[in-house]
């Protein structure tokens, strides 16, 4: 345990610090409230709102692990947003029917990834552009390019917007997927082959892993997530919007898993890691939003400049441990 | 050309050596594994500087710092992989990085008819527009050799440029190199093949253990005497080292013949090899370096699938092969190279040690983790691996160490048959030792192994038969008191081209 | 004498690439009326010219090896940055001519693009991550460079004649292109740098083997990617005479596509300018065709583009196995 948090230290830190500048700049962000039984305020608004990068995170990090990368995320999402809100507001399907089609429509999409990388032999990061560019357009081609708009109150738009236990559903879902995730790739062997494959593809090959069908897991597991994430942030605005659902999104999961200590080259992951890695980019929007200087709000784009500094020194954070390496391996041999 | 006297003291790699090379001469440079021949030649092309010694051109000190400044300085090299830009054309791929230019812009039709002229000048008429990777190895090949010739080399370094040519391929080549010794090049040839070396060569260096051995003209180095000085024992004298361990008893042919090949062979890879191996019996692979010795390894285990021939384990055929399958055979197989398909370096050495154990069991079933533990635990102890915890990465451990790790992973699977490739490469005496030993205890408890080593010795202290390999075909088997030095190397060192049977019977 | 007898391989996905453009052309001048005139023939380059300056920086790109995902950013970046250069002091321009504002946007470009060539090849960082470091960088300075995301460019004397240029019927957005287009063929076909950048995608490590200026040239790579993107940028001013720093969401997925679908390989070392080109007409003709066809929406574009997309890096990864097979042999 204590060595978990060692390798965290900085991710902490980042969290910690930009906590502190909330509190001293805009002690408001921690007042919580309870309203009508529904615990409020900007921290919950934080887990709130983490819970689609979140998501997404997860599967991620297991595909970055592998040494992959999966850029159809962000498309996935807006495809199983709207296939649930086609299926709701256009069949009488019960809404279990509606969300397990939606995400086997998603899982399908992932074997498809997974596919390509696996037996194709295509690098990930092709492979997933494919689709990338064409799922926006398969999910308009479902809603007929139309937003479709998902009565509030229904028991869909409570998935977004509803409460459970005092808190919002989505932070019940991400701490049951954090859960399923977690029990997944430590509780059976998974985890170990993934770590394997990153590590050393070859070597896990020869050691009688089953390479492909590992492979083909970790695709389709993000592109469930993703589709879950759909559903959530379908039901948050209670409307599908394909154009925008999840757009760029892919961007900030890759970089929540690098922040969390997760490396490009594959290899060792971390869950702990890449959920603090989440915390930290919203804590980091919900700041930029509610900071005020002199009076002004700060503008929200802002966001895209601060992260692109982020994304730079997490990069060459990562390179110098990596020069650090190559450089120490040579004076070995 | 008065040739090149350079002395390197100091580190290991070249400890004084020298070389000598004149005009119009193929001089091929001999070795085993480490003994310096790559060091010595990256010295001569400038990817490595040496500390100490000179090397002289024509009379005139040289000292390249990068391969461009020796190819400058008259001398180019041509790796044994093809160093080519495949999709460019092969007039481009001569002339890349110094097009000449009509206007300002490159002219293009000036370097086909220079690329065709350079290829003429070696014999081989080809359409240089077409690019490179249509062609096969052997021209890709020569293709290198003229951009080398273009830039005025006076040096030609052919550093194992056969390795993945065939016969036609390999005699099309040393034409195109006599060609050039005609034109008064000084060639440098390093082959593993020694066949070709006498073949081709005019002359033969030997290195050692990063020494120089000796210059021999080829008529004075007949090939018993090469192979000697090379792996440094008199042939004569070998035979009392290995007195000692002539105790060991002969298996018997009652004992179940755990895993049987019959003419196997792939392209590329190796051709018609007859092997097996029984229960309880160490079976040596000897051979020299590139002999096919990791190929017919490959081959059993399922890593390249046979395209000729069968196999058979515990007398079942097997039908779909990898390493999956054999696995689940119970065979095993440590790989010669460690870093590059052994070790999984960020992962523990527990994790290390059980990952073929949990691949064979499946995802669903993760070995509990005191089992685990104690795995770990029973195996560092067993094979005495020198670390405080077994959650250390394995990166962190030595090179021997890292080997005890990779054999626990599979020992843990309990496997009836255990393939070593170089098992003992690139670690100490000490650790060396343990794992000899360690194959003699496995076998007397039952295990077959098989045992590829480039240490002689080793295999004839350690195997109960030894089957001999040269250029990737089998050339002899011997067993039991006929296991010695000497007769191992005359089986390498037969002309390949004369019947095996005779050089051993005289 | 060991020759393949194989046609030109290398030519197979260009080929490919102009078979798909004449069937789609043909059978649009076929059916819709109109389609296969001069005046459709100008609009479909005047509107795909931004994309395609970018496709172009993007082809030199990934024949090395790399990737821009900074390209569509750096578009909005440069029109508004040029709207806001000649802008009147009112809206907090600095009123500069066009000839002086038109400079500071090239070199703009130069820099940003050089910049991330220089944290790719000095810090061995990937590409990708880079490049969107830059993304967001651009896009987040040009979101927040004036107070409205979108500045008209209006009675500007240096500007204007840009804008109403003509000939042939051909606007200057067009023209542009078309010269740009020229110029990199030339230096993709006819420079040493141009034929560096194929070698280092084809082999880095042969090319620095063979003493080639790897360094440098990824550099100039890069550098010349982002003055392409910030010609396009121009070049998206000129044609709506404002700049808008939230135009070109996604443009770097449809530059990569133009590029692919173009016979360029993505691992790099393979392709054609011109391939670019053809690439580009056909994502051009894909997305106008539903303003022909009443009743065929416009997300049928995306859904093409990605079907081309996997059709041509399906159809290269086969000949790829077909060509080692083939030297195997």
């Amino acid at each position: 345990m204590l060595d978990a948090i060692k390798k965290l230290i900085w991710p902490i830190a980042a969290l910690v610090f930009l906590l502190v500048i909330n509190a001293i700049s805009n002690p408001a962000l921690f007042s919580l409230k309870i309203v009508d039984g529904q615990l409020t305020g900007s921290l919950v608004d934080i887990l709130d709102r983490a819970a689609p990068v979140l998501l997404i995170s997860l599967g991620m990090t297991l595909v970055i692990a592998t040494a992959g990368i999966d850029l159809s995320v962000g498309s996935v999402m807006s495809i199983s947003g709207a296939v649930a809100a086609v299926l709701l507001i256009q069949t009488d399907w019960a809404l279990p029917y509606v969300l397990i089609v939606s995400l086997l429509i998603c899982t399908m999409a992932g074997i498809w990834n997974g596919i390509l990388i696996a037996y194709i032999g295509i690098q990930p990061i092709v492979a997933t552009l494919i689709l990338m560019v064409a799922g926006r357009g398969i999910a308009q081609l479902v809603s007929d390019g139309q937003i479709i708009t998902i009565p509030e109150g229904s028991t869909f738009a409570f998935i977004g917007s509803g409460c459970f236990l005092g808190l919002p559903v989505t932070i019940t879902i991400s701490v049951i997927a954090i859960i399923t995730t977690i029990t997944i790739v430590r509780y059976t062997s998974l985890g170990l082959f993934i770590e394997a494959i990153g590590g050393n593809e070859k070597a896990s090959y020869y050691s009688g892993l089953n390479v492909r069908t590992i492979r083909i897991f970790v695709y389709t597991f993000t592109a469930f997530c993703a589709g879950i994430a759909g559903i959530i942030y379908a039901a948050d605005i209670t409307a599908a919007d394909s154009n925008n659902a999840g757009l760029y999104l892919e961007l900030d999961a890759i970089l929540a898993v690098v922040i969390g200590g997760t490396s490009l080259m594959g290899g060792r992951f971390n869950i702990v890691g890449t959920i603090i890695g989440v915390l930290i980019i919203q804590t980091l929007n919900t700041t930029i939003l509610m900071t005020q200087v002199g009076g002004h709000n700060i503008p929200a784009e802002w966001n895209l400049i601060i992260k692109s500094i982020v994304v730079l020194i997490v990069c060459l954070l990562q390179s110098n441990i990596l020069a650090h390496l190559k450089f120490s391996r040579r004076a070995i041999a | 050309m008065h040739g090149i006297v350079k002395t390197f003291p100091g580190v290991r790699a070249l400890d004084t050596v020298q070389f000598k090379l004149r005009h119009g001469e193929v001089h091929s440079l001999m070795g085993e594994n480490g003994a310096g021949k790559s060091t010595l030649i990256k010295v001569l092309t400038g990817v490595y500087r040496h500390e100490e010694g000179t090397i002289l051109l024509n009379g005139k000190p040289i000292s390249p710092r990068t391969p461009l400044e020796a190819q400058e300085q008259g001398i180019s090299t041509v790796y044994q992989e093809v160093n080519l830009f495949p999709e460019l054309s092969v007039a481009e791929n001569i002339f890349i990085g110094r097009e000449p230019k009509k206007f300002g812009l490159i002219n293009w039709r000036k370097i086909i008819k220079k690329a065709r002229e350079a290829m003429l000048r070696i014999n081989i008429d080809i359409d240089v527009t077409l690019p490179a990777r249509s062609y096969s190895v052997a021209i890709q090949q020569m293709i290198t050799i003229a951009r080398s010739i273009d830039f005025d080399a006076k040096i030609l370094v052919l550093d194992e440029p056969t390795s993945s040519l065939d016969t036609a391929e390999v005699s099309q080549l040393f034409n195109v190199i006599r060609c050039l010794r005609d034109q008064g090049f000084g060639i440098v040839f390093v082959s593993h093949f020694l066949d070709q070396v006498y073949e081709i060569s005019d002359r033969i260096s030997v290195l050692r253990n990063g020494q120089f051995i000796g210059e021999y003209p080829i008529s004075e180095l007949p090939r018993m005497k090469l192979i000697s000085k090379m792996i440094g024992k008199d042939a004569l004298n070998t035979s009392d080292l290995t007195q000692h361990h002539k105790s060991r008893k002969n298996i018997s042919n009652n004992q179940k013949i755990v895993l049987n090949g019959e003419h196997i062979g792939r392209r590329n890879s190796a051709t018609d090899i007859d092997i097996n191996i029984r229960k309880g019996e160490v079976v040596g692979l000897a051979g020299l370096l590139g002999s096919g010795r990791t190929e017919v390894a490959n081959l059993l285990f399922g890593i390249d699938s046979i395209e000729t021939g069968k196999i058979t384990v515990n007398d079942k055929e097997v039908k779909s092969h990898s390493p999956r399958s054999a696995i689940k055979n119970k065979i095993a197989y440590t790989p010669e190279n460690r870093k590059d398909a052994g070790i999984i370096p960020d992962l523990s050495i527990r994790e290390n040690i059980i990952l073929a154990l949990q691949a064979h069991k499946g995802w669903i079933q993760p070995i509990r983790r005191n089992e685990q533990q104690r795995l770990s635990k029973h195996f560092i102890k067993a094979l005495n691996i020198a670390t405080t915890d077994a959650e250390k990465p394995i990166s962190q451990l030595s090179g021997g160490n890292q080997q005890k790790v990779i054999l626990a992973r599979w020992l843990a699977i309990q496997p009836e048959l255990l393939m070593l490739d170089e098992p003992t490469r690139g670690i100490d005496i000490g650790a060396k030792a343990e794992i000899e030993k360690l194959i003699a205890d496995l076998c007397q408890k039952g295990m077959a192994l098989l045992f590829i080593s480039s240490e002689l010795e080793e295999i004839v202290r350690d195997s109960h038969r030894v089957i001999v390999l040269k250029d990737r075909k089998k050339v002899g088997e011997i067993s039991g008191d006929e296991i010695q030095l000497d007769r191992i190397m005359k089986i390498i060192a037969s002309d390949s081209k004369k019947p095996v049977k005779k050089l051993i019977n005289a | 004498m060991i020759i393949a007898l194989k046609p030109k391989p290398q030519h197979l996905p260009l080929i490919a690439t102009i078979s798909v453009l004449l069937i789609l052309y043909v059978t649009a001048s076929m059916r819709y009326y109109g389609f296969a005139s001069w005046y459709q023939t100008t609009s479909l380059l005047t509107d795909s010219a931004p994309l395609g300056l970018a496709a172009i920086g993007m082809t030199f790109v990934i024949l090395s090896g790399g990737i821009d995902l900074s390209v569509g950013a750096v578009i909005a970046l440069s029109s508004i940055l040029l709207a806001q250069c000649m802008a009147g002091a009112e809206q907090g321009g600095f009123n500069f001519p066009s000839y002086v504002a038109i400079p500071i946007v090239l070199l703009v470009g130069i820099i940003f693009g050089g910049s991330m060539g220089i944290l790719i090849r000095l810090f061995q960082l990937p590409p990708f991550l880079v490049t969107l470091a830059g993304m967001f960088l651009a896009r987040g300075v040009a979101l927040n460079l004036t107070a409205s995301k979108r500045l008209a460019i209006v009675n500007e004397p240096t500007f204007d004649p840009l804008v109403n240029f003509l000939f042939f019927g051909l606007n200057l957005p067009a023209i542009i292109f078309i010269v740009i287009l020229v110029i990199a063929i030339v230096i993709s076909s006819y420079t040493r740098f141009g034929r560096v950048v194929y070698a280092i995608g084809g082999n880095e490590r042969s090319a620095l083997l063979a003493g080639l200026p790897v360094g440098s040239t990824t550099v100039k790579i890069y550098a010349l990617s982002g003055l392409c993107a910030s010609i396009g940028g121009i070049l998206y001013a000129i044609g709506s005479q404002s700049g808008d720093a939230s135009v070109g969401y996604l443009l770097e997925l449809d530059a990569i596509a133009a590029v692919v679908i173009g016979g360029t390989l993505l691992s790099g070392g393979v392709g054609y300018v011109f391939g670019t080109l053809l690439g580009v007409i056909i994502l051009g003709i894909i997305t106008i065709i539903p303003t022909y066809e009443g009743d065929l929406n416009s997300w049928w574009t995306r859904i093409a583009i990605g079907g081309l997309l996997f059709f041509f890096i399906a159809a290269q990864r086969v000949l790829n196995s077909l060509c080692i097979k083939n030297t195997s042999s």
